[in-house]
């Protein structure tokens, strides 16, 4: 078993950090992972994106041609990446900055204005947050609790509040993810 | 081995580096192995290191040759145009006998290129890249585990030769964070005993008579015949580390294979990919990876290539330097093809599939 993630947004929307809390806990689970970013000019006012896999086996090519899961936090990267998202697979969208969405329906959607809701739970830091909460609601891929205890371990002394806002932004997109 | 850690390549291959007693480190700044230089920079005053960004790669190569002179575990990195810049530095620590660690994170050239990765640095790095007869030993991970072991395994054998030895790396790996389980970090009984093997010719303070030494680093021999003797001297030794420190990798060789590949570093994931799909469509393909690109596995290559192979094919993030080496290992047993990609574009896996298709 193996999934194909890429996470795309602004930058400083948080679209590396999907991929990089997915990549830890899966590792945690005892899980193969590779998270390869797109680096250089293309960082800047297009997408920044990510490139995250997680596998039973070792992984090979860490490249993403073709993902089970798309997380668009933005509009480019739906025109970027939607077409390349397998048949059957997933997109996350944010609608809040996805205009035009998507016209693809041979693959599960589940859309949501992130910003608006990042905003109801306390930050607009953890919009991304609601993203992988999606990913957890809908696919057996990792578990909450994993991430639950890496977020503590990582903000429990430094920042309560925003550690707070966070939980509440993966419960939110539990909820959203579930069908 | 302690717990797995998720973490970039170029974190990776540095704290190894240190744990492995790296204790000064000389580099300027330059993409895509930023990270390595900025993780030195936070972690060498926590271990009474050196870490220093020096005014050029020209002063930072020269420094490591000081810093070798003396006996120490030293290391400096860049990306390819700053690696161009040290390739005078690395000649003179070759022909001074000094061992030191430098690492190439890729990127694509000539010139200033782009800040991709890339593997056109194979011929600097495995045939010459400054002047006169010299080898480095060039190492070819292809993981962040790999490029992470890579570090300690360039320091043994630098010590071991007397050699400078390469990392050769690129940008995907550099950027890439993949999980990483580190050996335990050298004690400082175990850092002693690393300074001792070098006290026959290091430079050091000098102790009172009657007990002077006279230690001279240098690579200059102005005689002739001291100079050949000197050049023969460093041949016996590159002879002795192609006998003894050759290492490579094999994915699905057998003696059905109908198509043996070769590639290295990057590149190879991306085949392994390519022949796992071909598998499930029932061809049976195979892949020799060298992981020493100097000295090379010539032997692994050729004795792969058995009965049922009917080609070799060559997989480069170049426009095929190493197939030169493949070819003089196979030796015209079989014909050699090629299939590169350069400009810091990575090949995909259905690319090499289609390649490999195309002569099955």
């Amino acid at each position: 078993m193996k999934t194909e993630i890429i996470s795309s947004g602004f930058g400083g929307q948080g679209a590396l950090t999907v991929g990089k809390f997915i990549a830890k806990a899966a590792m945690a689970e005892g899980m193969h992972v590779s998270w390869l970013p797109a680096y250089g000019p293309e960082m800047r006012g297009g997408t920044a994106n990510v490139s995250a896999i997680v596998s039973e086996t070792a992984i090979a090519s860490p490249i993403v041609s073709s993902p089970d899961i798309l997380v668009a936090l933005n509009q480019p990267s739906i025109d970027k990446f939607g077409a390349d998202v397998k048949e059957g697979g997933l997109m996350i969208i944010n609608s809040d900055m996805c205009p035009d969405g998507t016209t693809r329906t041979d693959i599960e959607i589940i859309e949501a204005p992130m910003n608006l809701i990042a905003k109801e739970m306390g930050s607009d830091k953890v919009l991304n947050m609601i993203a992988i909460g999606m990913i957890i609601g809908r696919k057996n891929l990792i578990k909450f609790e994993t991430i639950e205890a890496d977020l503590t371990a990582f903000l429990a002394k430094k920042n309560p509040a925003l550690l707070e806002a966070n939980i509440k932004a993966i419960k939110k997109g539990i909820e959203l993810g579930k069908k | 081995m302690g717990e797995k850690v998720l973490m970039k390549g170029n974190e990776a291959v540095a704290e190894a580096a240190i744990r492995a007693g790296c204790r000064l480190y000389f580099a300027y700044p330059i993409t895509p192995q930023s990270e390595l230089i900025e993780y030195m920079a936070r972690m060498m005053p926590k271990v009474d290191g050196t870490f220093l960004q020096a005014s050029s790669e020209v002063a930072a190569i020269n420094m490591v040759y000081g810093a070798a002179g003396c006996g120490r575990r030293v290391m400096t990195s860049s990306s390819s145009p700053g690696i161009s810049l040290k390739m005078e530095g690395i000649s003179y620590l070759a022909g001074a006998n000094l061992p030191s660690v430098i690492v190439n994170v890729q990127r694509g050239g000539p010139g200033l290129g782009d800040i991709q990765p890339a593997q056109g640095d194979y011929f600097q790095a495995t045939k010459g890249g400054g002047h006169g007869d010299y080898r480095l030993i060039v190492l070819a991970p292809s993981s962040v585990q790999e490029f992470a072991d890579s570090a300690s395994d360039a320091f043994d054998l630098a010590d071991k030769y007397r050699i400078p030895v390469m990392i050769l790396a690129d940008g995907l790996l550099g950027q890439m964070m993949e999980p990483v389980e580190f050996k335990p970090a050298k004690t400082e009984a175990e850092l002693a005993e690393l300074d001792k093997q070098h006290l026959d010719w290091a430079m050091y303070q000098n102790k009172p008579e009657p007990n002077h030494h006279h230690h001279e680093i240098n690579s200059l021999e102005i005689d002739p015949h001291e100079l050949e003797k000197h050049v023969l001297k460093l041949d016996q030794k590159y002879k002795l580390i192609q006998k003894n420190e050759v290492k490579h990798e094999e994915y699905n060789v057998n003696e059905d294979n109908e198509i043996l590949c070769v590639a290295f570093g990057t590149a190879s994931r991306i085949v392994k990919s390519a022949i796992d799909q071909l598998k499930k469509e029932g061809h049976n393909v195979g892949l020799v990876r060298p992981i020493t690109v100097w000295p090379y596995p010539s032997e692994a290559v050729l004795n792969a290539v058995s009965k049922n192979v009917k080609k070799v094919v060559v997989f480069e993030l170049n426009l095929g330097q190493m197939v030169e080496d493949v070819r003089l290992a196979v030796n015209g047993k079989v014909p050699v093809d090629f299939m590169g990609k350069v400009g810091g574009l990575v090949f995909t896996p259905e690319e090499v599939k289609t390649k490999i298709e195309e002569n099955l």
